[in-house]
């Protein structure tokens, strides 16, 4: 039963999203997700990639993939009234609007003819009479006046003829909101991720004015990895995690280190891993990381620290845009970075990839499509390809000079084939082209490729990242067995803390660039939870 | 015309020569250039004067044929040749009817024009398809529909195409001759008004209208249509996300550029008053681009300024370099081929500059 | 049956099946007017060995990732280099050839380099940047030609001008050496084997070197250069090297060229030279991503015999010589052809 005072409650939000679920192609991405949010309010949408967050945005803008895709089922409200968002053009009409991560700005272009792009006021001539609006003359005078009201609504005081390009980057986000609070029938205002580019200064400012913004009635989604602001700022939270939602917290009840708890979730139960005959210590350390610093864009790593112990599976979690895979990334000399690694009292050149490999450490990137693999090589090809370039097997050594040697197609198809059954990569032969693999065998070939190398260390990016789930524990199994068999090294790094929990000696975690502390696996959600949100929890160990 | 802003107040503080000499540095380098060439070809400075007046009234249009695709996000639109041949059947249909004068100028612009927006439709809609590689497709397309053009006008005519009027014709009966003499629209346009001032005829008939079209570009970047062009040169991606059909406002961008090419070649047809049928459009883009190019311009960024300098500086170049060429060394070739590298490589190094620029940012 | 034609025109592409249909057509219509056919395959032949190795010459760029080398005339002016050098120090038959060969190897390779450098700075814009740096050094050229200090009478204009002569005969020197070297009949259709054997065995080293480490090192970077950076390779250098491996070929391709022509063309003429190879190559079946000497040869020759084949066909149709309008259409048809039809995308 629905309650009369219950039902002018529903009446009162200003969006409403009602039981959503999509799927792509069978696969289940969104199931029932309920959102809704009062005028006035600021309500937070937090979750790890890959939640849901985008695909729930992308719906509510009706962007073209969602429709291309078979569309969704559920409900869609505004001011209670139902409506079908099949554009983002009618998303704009309905008063939705977007803050978007990447700025949607052009730089050569003036602050004011940004606010209004595609939306200019102008006044008809007598061409324009004849060939159509579209040859009206640009009314420039009264596009600044509008922008100006749009950008006091803010409470900023910039140039608004200047061009964007020399603002600073905090000015040009509210440059984005300006935009979007002059569409005059704007209700719903959607930020993503938007303090994630600014400083902890402008951030300030930043959330200044969407406090200013709600306060003029407007309905405000935030969506946000940093949750201290989250908590901050927000009447209240929403988590999902897999596409569900796990957690309402209203502003009284919301924790840094609960919502980080649900974001992340419970532990599986953890089957047992076989024993090593020689469990690996503090006193034989194989990798010695000291003040490590990597600039990549996005995953910022500094200050870090570590010791990595010989034979261990060592795994690397926190939240997105921490900087987790940044490490991994860093020492195989993929993005600049400064610091100390020492591998078996040898110190390692940073931002030499050549010279990563030659000191036996192996990557499997998180980009397998971008980086892992060339997509229209051969199996076999992919698989011997660095150990061909770096340490030059593979190769008959007619000639003196390496890189006149010809590929040995023999050894090749032999080692391509062990591999291949080794580990259990589904294909129709070793010449067939890595482009034709489904996603987990293809990360079959990326692992074989670096095993190939017979690393001591192997590094591995989210290795199950877009693989379906039975694929995901071989992967996860494979790695357990290269470790427990070769006695190989493992720098394992996941966005999913359960297969981290699942396979790891122990779990180093990242939090805004730097190494919070390590966890054992076994230790509790709320430990983990704490640390992902920056926090020392009770079950650290030195780390 | 600028893809920068038209109206950005700049603080001002105090007036300083070194950044208005580095902005125009191109325009600048080649004005010594000339001057110095001039000075050793030891040349009439009344004759070049004339001839440099002539040859802006002669090339103008077709220069400014390029801005908008340069606004829209184009590049150089080196298919302006296709429009070119669309002004140039234009003149021997005209030819082939016997229209005289400039009522017979008019039709001329009249029928080139439908033809010429065909093209520069197909153009356009070949443009998209080629995104971040507009150039040299379009100077490819040019080459292609140029090739189209020889079959037409060397093997059609005659035994597909009927044609009456032998006189244009090939003694075999089959193709149009190799030179048309266009006598009956000789300089029509640029003797509506031809002033003689101080001593130097000026084509004041050419020069209103190109003047005319010039407004008509200064225009038409100021109103809807113009911001929606210059956001699409600008981002292609933000301006779909901000709801502007990207495609089609690149179709129109290549459309008037063909037009206006079109025209511009039926001015340069007229002064000439001959017409090379295979020959007079091959040069025409490379030219035109080069010019405007000289101008200062980029392949991001052109104003109706940077064309007209452009014009000015590439053809004194034009004119007195051989002469320099032989009073220098004896030999007037190296003029000739010095004109010809100057026009190659400044387009080589323009375009190179834009990709090392695009690639930056 | 359907589907498998389908998939095999699909794998053809349109304008391939168009060409090689039209040329079944020629060939028909030459059958029925009573065309010397062994004769115009024997011509075709000989133009599949003189143009080849320009053709050639596309496969290090497209493979290292520099795309089509529109900038072929760098290559081949150092070519004509070298074919003067030989000229100038009057040697004749194979020691002028393999001299030539010899003399345009180092500017080539140096030449190259510089022009990879430039390319280098410019991803992206390869194609445009490489025609005009192809364009302007022709006319830089040209001014050499007219300056140079040849004094061989064989070369410099007799009386009057000044600098070398536009056209310059190889009678005396090389001329057809390749050509006449082991010249089999069959029939009446005439073999030029050591013609084409000297453009087999090119097309077999580049086959080799991209087998070698380096060679598979240029390819990988070509493809995807991130994938190649990760495994300890800079993309950078192997461009480099894929540019001069191309630019080694265009000198040499000129002086095989040459020496089947039995004259040499200096000032604007190599100006489009890069133009018909790179449409040989397409036509082949490459793409801007993607090139192999299968793509060399099946192109060479579809564009090749049909230029031969086409002029005396057409000439009792039509009048006039309708073969160079036929080249300027099917070259530059295909090459926009291959502009506009995007990235390959596979669905796994």
């Amino acid at each position: 039963m629905v309650s009369l005072w219950e039902e002018l409650l529903v009446v009162a939000y200003a969006l409403e999203m009602r039981s959503i679920t999509k799927q792509y192609f069978g696969n289940t991405v969104l199931k029932s997700v309920d959102v809704a949010v009062k005028p006035g309010e600021i309500h937070a949408l937090v979750g790890e990639n890959g939640a849901g967050k985008s695909t729930l945005m992308n719906i509510l803008f009706g962007m073209p993939v969602i429709h291309q895709t078979g569309g969704y089922d559920g409900v869609i409200q505004i001011d209670g009234v139902d409506v079908k968002v099949d554009s983002p053009a009618r998303a704009m009409e309905l008063g939705i609007g977007m803050v978007h991560q990447e700025f949607m700005l052009i730089p050569g272009f003036s602050v004011v003819e940004n606010i209004k792009l595609n939306r200019e006021i102008s006044r008809p001539n007598l061409v324009s009479r004849f060939l159509g609006s579209k040859l009206e003359t640009l009314d420039l005078n009264t596009m600044g006046k509008e922008s100006q009201v749009a950008l006091d609504k803010l409470g900023i005081d910039i140039d608004h003829w200047a061009p964007v390009a020399g603002l600073p980057v905090g000015y040009m986000q509210f440059v984005e909101i300006a935009r979007e609070i002059d569409k005059h029938n704007m209700k719903v205002l959607v930020f993503d991720e938007p303090t994630a580019v600014l400083t902890e200064s402008e951030a300030d400012l930043f959330l200044e004015s969407v406090k200013r913004l709600a306060g003029l009635g407007l309905a405000i989604l935030f969506i946000s990895h940093r949750l201290e602001e989250v908590v901050d700022i927000s009447n209240n939270i929403t988590v999902i995690r897999d596409g569900e939602v796990v957690g309402r917290l209203a502003k009284d009840a919301a924790r840094v280190d609960r919502i980080a708890e649900l974001m992340v979730g419970r532990s599986v139960k953890q089957s047992a891993l076989p024993p090593r005959k020689k469990e690996p210590s503090d006193d034989d350390i194989i990798l010695q990381i000291r003040d490590l610093a990597v600039d990549m864009p996005g995953e910022k790593l500094q200050n870090f620290d570590l010791d990595v112990r010989r034979g261990e599976i060592i795994g690397i979690g926190g939240l997105a845009g921490h900087g987790k895979v940044a490490l991994a990334n860093g020492i195989m000399g993929l993005y600049p970075g400064t610091g100390q690694v020492i591998k078996d009292g040898q110190k390692l050149p940073l931002e030499n990839p050549a010279a990563a490999l030659k000191s036996n450490l192996a990557f499997v990137s998180e980009d397998r499509r971008g980086m892992g693999l060339l997509l229209d090589d051969s199996i076999e090809d992919n698989i011997v390809f660095s150990s061909m370039q770096i340490q030059n097997k593979f190769l008959k050594k007619h000639l003196p000079w390496p890189s006149t040697h010809m590929r040995d197609a023999e050894a090749i198809r032999a080692y391509a084939l062990d591999t291949i059954r080794d580990l259990d990569v589904r294909c129709q032969g070793p010449n067939q082209p890595v482009r034709r693999l489904s996603g987990g065998n293809q990360q079959k070939v990326c692992l074989g490729r670096a095993l190939a190398l017979s690393p001591d260390v192997l590094f591995a990016s989210e290795p199950t990242r877009g693989i379906d789930i039975g694929a995901k524990n071989l992967v996860l199994d494979l790695l357990v067995e290269i470790n427990r068999e070769m006695g190989m090294t493992i720098v394992i790094t996941s966005s999913e803390l359960a297969e981290l929990r699942m396979i790891c000696d122990r779990i180093a975690i990242v939090y805004e660039g730097r190494l919070v502390g390590t966890l054992d696996p076994t230790a509790s959600d709320v430990d983990f939870g704490l640390m992902m949100a920056g926090g020392i929890g009770t079950g650290v160990k030195a780390g | 015309m600028s893809t920068q802003n038209p109206v950005i107040p700049t603080k001002k503080t105090g007036i300083s020569l070194l950044p208005l000499v580095s902005k125009n540095a191109v325009p600048i380098l080649f004005a010594i250039l000339c001057t110095l060439a001039a000075w050793l070809a030891k040349m009439d400075p009344w004759f070049l004067a004339s001839e440099i007046i002539t040859r802006l009234a002669r090339n103008s249009l077709l220069v400014l044929a390029l801005l908008i695709p340069v606004s829209a996000g184009l590049g150089l639109n080196f298919a302006i040749v296709l429009g070119a041949m669309a002004g140039q059947t234009a003149v021997i249909a005209i030819t082939h009817y016997k229209m005289t004068g400039l009522w017979g100028f008019v039709v001329a612009m009249l029928a080139s024009a439908p033809l010429a927006a065909l093209l520069g439709y197909l153009a356009g809609k070949i443009m998209n398809r080629a995104k971040g590689r507009e150039m040299i497709t379009s100077m490819i397309l040019g080459f292609f529909v140029n090739g189209l053009y020889q079959l037409v006008f060397l093997f059609l005519i005659g035994p597909v195409i009927p044609m009456q009027n032998r006189s244009i014709m090939l003694p075999s009966g089959v193709g149009i001759r190799n030179t048309v003499d266009l006598f009956r629209i000789e300089k029509v346009l640029d003797k509506l008004w031809r002033p003689i001032v101080l001593g130097v005829r000026i084509p004041m008939g050419t020069l209103i209208f190109v003047g005319l079209i010039c407004a008509a570009i200064h225009f038409l970047m100021r109103t809807r249509l113009g911001q929606q062009m210059r956001t699409v040169g600008q981002d292609m991606h933000i301006a779909g996300v901000a709801g502007i059909d990207v495609d089609r406002t690149r179709i129109i961008a290549m459309i008037i550029s063909t037009v206006i090419a079109a025209w511009g070649q039926l001015i340069f047809l007229q002064n000439i008053s001959t017409l090379n049928t295979y020959n007079s459009h091959e040069q025409v883009g490379t030219f035109a681009v080069a010019a405007l190019l000289v101008g200062g311009a980029t392949a991001r960024r052109a104003t109706i300024w940077q064309a007209i300098v452009g014009v000015l500086l590439f053809h004194t170049l034009f004119i007195v370099s051989p002469q320099a060429g032989h009073a220098i060394i004896g030999v007037p070739q190296i003029g000739e081929y010095f004109r010809v590298f100057v026009a190659y490589g400044v387009i080589g190094v323009a375009l190179a500059l834009h990709a090392w620029q695009s690639r930056k940012s | 049956m359907k589907k498998k034609l389908l998939d095999f025109a699909a794998k053809m592409e349109i304008p391939r099946l168009i060409i090689v249909g039209f040329l079944l057509f020629i060939f028909a219509v030459a059958f029925i007017t009573g065309l010397p056919l062994d004769s115009l395959f024997s011509a075709s032949l000989v133009r599949v060995g003189m143009n080849g190795v320009l053709v050639l010459a596309m496969v290090p760029t497209v493979s290292a990732g520099v795309g089509l080398n529109f900038g072929l005339p760098v290559g081949v002016l150092c070519g004509l280099v070298g074919v003067l050098l030989s000229m100038q120090l009057d040697l004749h038959g194979f020691v002028g050839f393999f001299s030539a060969l010899l003399f345009s190897f180092p500017l080539a390779v140096l030449a190259g380099w510089a022009y990879a450098l430039l390319l280098n700075r410019v991803k992206g814009q390869e194609m445009m940047v490489g025609t005009y740096v192809g364009f302007s050094s022709v006319a830089v050229m040209c001014i050499f030609w007219l300056l140079a200090p040849f004094n061989n009478p064989e070369l410099v204009w007799a009386i009057g001008g000044r600098g070398l002569r536009s056209t310059l005969t190889l009678d005396k020197h090389f001329a057809k050496v390749l050509n006449n070297l082991f010249l089999v009949k069959l029939g009446k259709i005439e073999i030029p084997l050591g013609l084409l054997g000297f453009f087999g065995l090119l097309c077999l080293i580049v086959h080799l070197l991209f087998r070698t480490k380096l060679g598979l090192a240029i390819k990988a970077a070509g493809s995807n250069p991130r994938f190649a950076e990760a495994a300890g390779i800079n993309p950078d250098h192997t461009r480099i090297y894929g540019v001069i491996l191309s630019t080694v070929l265009g000198a040499v391709g000129i002086v095989i060229y040459a020496q089947s022509y039995g004259f040499v063309q200096l000032y604007m003429a190599p100006l489009m030279m890069g133009f018909p190879a790179v449409a040989a190559i397409l036509l082949g079946g490459a793409s801007l991503q993607r090139a192999s000497i299968g793509h060399v040869i099946l192109g060479t020759f579809l564009f090749q015999t049909l230029l031969t084949i086409t002029l005396p066909v057409a000439s009792r149709v039509v009048q006039g010589d309708i073969s160079e309008v036929a080249r300027l259409i099917v070259s530059n048809g295909m090459i926009l052809y291959a502009l506009t039809r995007g990235e390959r995308r596979e669905i796994a």
